[in-house]
């Protein structure tokens, strides 16, 4: 059984460099038997970060990735306030760096058209983009996105691929957002281990549309993985969801850059 | 970037500290393509039998690389029946729910019962949650009635739940109940309870409070008085559930150390969560509880494999620990 993690972070994880807190994901991830993490942001992160603070963020997952190029994928984070600077660190990252996708978290709301030329150059290099969303009882970050809106975002870009970071953690409702949107699949990481997550993410999306994430280090894997593990779906679902379906979404620009696996 | 296509990477391998061994080559000199696969696969059907979902063939093999302390009883803590109020849950027929924790070798679960949040008539609540566990539990569940000190007559309900219902503890829940730890009423709850020697569960929280429904936001209980309550009840036990995202963890030690207090570890987050609980409370504070079926069963037995523990920590947190709760100190 393959397990890839589609999201982790450095943050949360002992460790005074990037390379010592990969070490430590990596020695957490043996325990629980995943192949694969796709890590994103910093060491420390910032909700606006101006455009010398992605690329510090981005610097730090590009050596947390040095020594691991067979165990990770780097995604590049960027800020939509700051659309040139992000376009050029997607070039730096993913069409010249080894990275391979794109995260957006809550600098701005992903519905706005400031993302139009980031989701296209991505898109033009088979780059996912994974947009962190939630949906917050409690109120949502000035610029954090919903799936509703993300659901905008996808029919503007039918071509992108695109994933839904948490499924907007109150998954009753960002599944309902997101059914009609075939480019979005949702990750189930990142929100407490409720059951029936997975079952209705399986029944409304198709099990190809649900990808297993951690958001570890601030997550623990095994929470997360309870969701799957968990969850009264097929054999076959569960396989997709914990590795085959983010391959999939990241094979077309692995073969791009050459890679074979 | 996959090495297979860049220059080549030495392939490293971690213990289970994380600390960055030789490369495996190097190590072994023979850790060929096929041993790491078999590895990898016994890592992931261990972690799966972990959870039940391997045929029982599988599980055997898994079992091979797992520690035999992983074996012996399994006690959760922390389980609910009945129906949670905003969604049917894929396990709450309570025939279900047993059978679930059945297959994933829980030998004692501790019941409170979901209908306890709302409802007025606690006592009716009570009495169909030891029926429901004596009939559907087969020796397994262990009811823990809900007492709630805001409602007139609330001692008549804790005397049933001990003399009636034969309880070894009781559930509460502050926050829906509405009152804080720093009322009267429940001093002089944990003194009856403590008179009765009965355990005291107090769930800090159902759920997390930015997932709540827009008409029901119920903040987490604030138990920050509870050190100062403790330090005088010597004989209190306590079992915090659901605690993660409400206690802060310079609070841990603190409460801790004030008396007979229990941890959960339903809530416990981040990687190798329960192994940094154990840097900050004593080891023998540390109970297992799933919080199912609100939350999938395996997230908590998964963290027990996801930090590294050692056998004697593993056997009293899996049941020692809660046993001695229930049994010893009483």
């Amino acid at each position: 059984m393959m397990i890839w993690d589609a999201h982790c972070h450095l943050s949360g994880v002992p460790g005074r460099t990037p390379d010592e807190r990969m070490q430590q994901l990596i020695g957490y991830a043996d325990r629980m038997g995943i192949e694969r993490l796709c890590v994103f942001m910093g060491m420390t992160w910032s909700y606006d970060p101006s455009p010398e603070d992605m690329r510090r963020q981005n610097d730090d997952v590009l050596a947390a990735l040095e020594n691991w190029h067979d165990r990770a994928f780097g995604f590049v984070y960027l800020n939509p306030n700051h659309v040139e600077a992000s376009l050029a660190e997607l070039d730096r990252c993913v069409r010249d760096g080894p990275m391979v996708g794109v995260k957006l978290w809550v600098a701005r709301h992903c519905n706005t058209l400031e993302l139009d030329p980031i989701v296209a150059r991505a898109t033009a290099l088979k780059a996912p983009v994974l947009q962190h969303t939630y949906i917050k009882a409690t109120g949502n970050l000035p610029g954090e996105s919903t799936p509703m809106e993300l659901a905008e975002l996808a029919r503007r870009h039918p071509e992108a691929v695109l994933i839904c970071a948490h499924t907007g953690a109150d998954w009753e409702v960002g599944i309902r957002a997101l059914r009609g949107c075939k480019n979005v699949s949702v990750d189930l990481c990142g929100f407490d281990p409720t059951a029936g997550v997975t079952e209705m993410a399986v029944r409304e999306l198709g099990a190809e549309r649900v990808l297993y994430g951690s958001d570890a280090g601030s997550r623990s894997f095994a929470s997360q993985l309870g969701k799957v593990l968990g969850a009264d779906i097929p054999a076959s679902a569960r396989k997709l969801i914990l590795g085959e379906n983010f391959k999939r979404l990241l094979m077309p620009i692995l073969r791009q850059k050459g890679v074979r696996l | 970037m996959n090495s297979e296509v860049r220059s080549p990477k030495p392939e490293r391998s971690s213990n289970s500290e994380g600390r960055r061994s030789e490369p495996a080559s190097r190590v072994s000199g023979h850790l060929d393509g096929s041993r790491r696969d078999f590895l990898r696969v016994t890592t992931v059907l261990a972690a799966a039998a972990a959870s039940g979902l391997v045929a029982e063939n599988e599980a055997a093999l898994a079992q091979g690389t797992a520690s035999s302390s992983r074996k012996g009883p399994l006690v959760d803590t922390n389980i609910t029946l009945s129906r949670w109020p905003e969604r049917r849950l894929p396990l709450d027929e309570t025939k279900a729910l047993v059978a679930k924790l059945r297959s994933q070798g829980v030998t004692e679960a501790w019941a409170g019962s979901f209908d306890g949040l709302l409802h007025k008539d606690i006592a009716s609540v009570n009495a169909r949650l030891a029926a429901e566990c004596h009939k559907e539990g087969r020796g397994m569940l262990v009811p823990f009635g809900s007492v709630n000190p805001t409602l007139p007559d609330w001692e008549e309900d804790l005397r049933r739940c001990h003399e009636e219902h034969h309880m070894p503890g009781i559930r509460l829940h502050p926050n829906y109940h509405r009152y804080q730890l720093d009322d009267p009423r429940f001093a002089k709850l944990l003194d009856l309870a403590g008179e009765r020697k009965l355990i005291v569960q107090l769930a800090v929280s159902m759920e997390d409070e930015r997932m709540q429904h827009p008409l029901m936001q119920v903040p987490h209980v604030d138990v920050k008085p509870l050190a100062v309550l403790l330090e005088s009840r010597p004989g209190s036990r306590i079992v915090l559930l659901n605690w993660g995202r409400a206690v802060k963890s310079d609070q841990l030690p603190k409460l801790a150390g004030a008396g007979h207090v229990f941890f959960d570890i339903a809530s416990v987050e981040g990687v190798g969560g329960v192994a940094n609980l154990l840097k900050q409370v004593p080891d023998d504070r540390v109970v297992f509880g799933s919080q199912a079926p609100f939350f999938y069963f395996e997230s908590a037995l998964l963290k027990l494999k996801e930090s590294p523990l050692t056998d004697p920590h593993l056997a009293a947190i899996r049941a020692g620990n809660a046993q001695r709760c229930r049994h010893a100190i009483a």
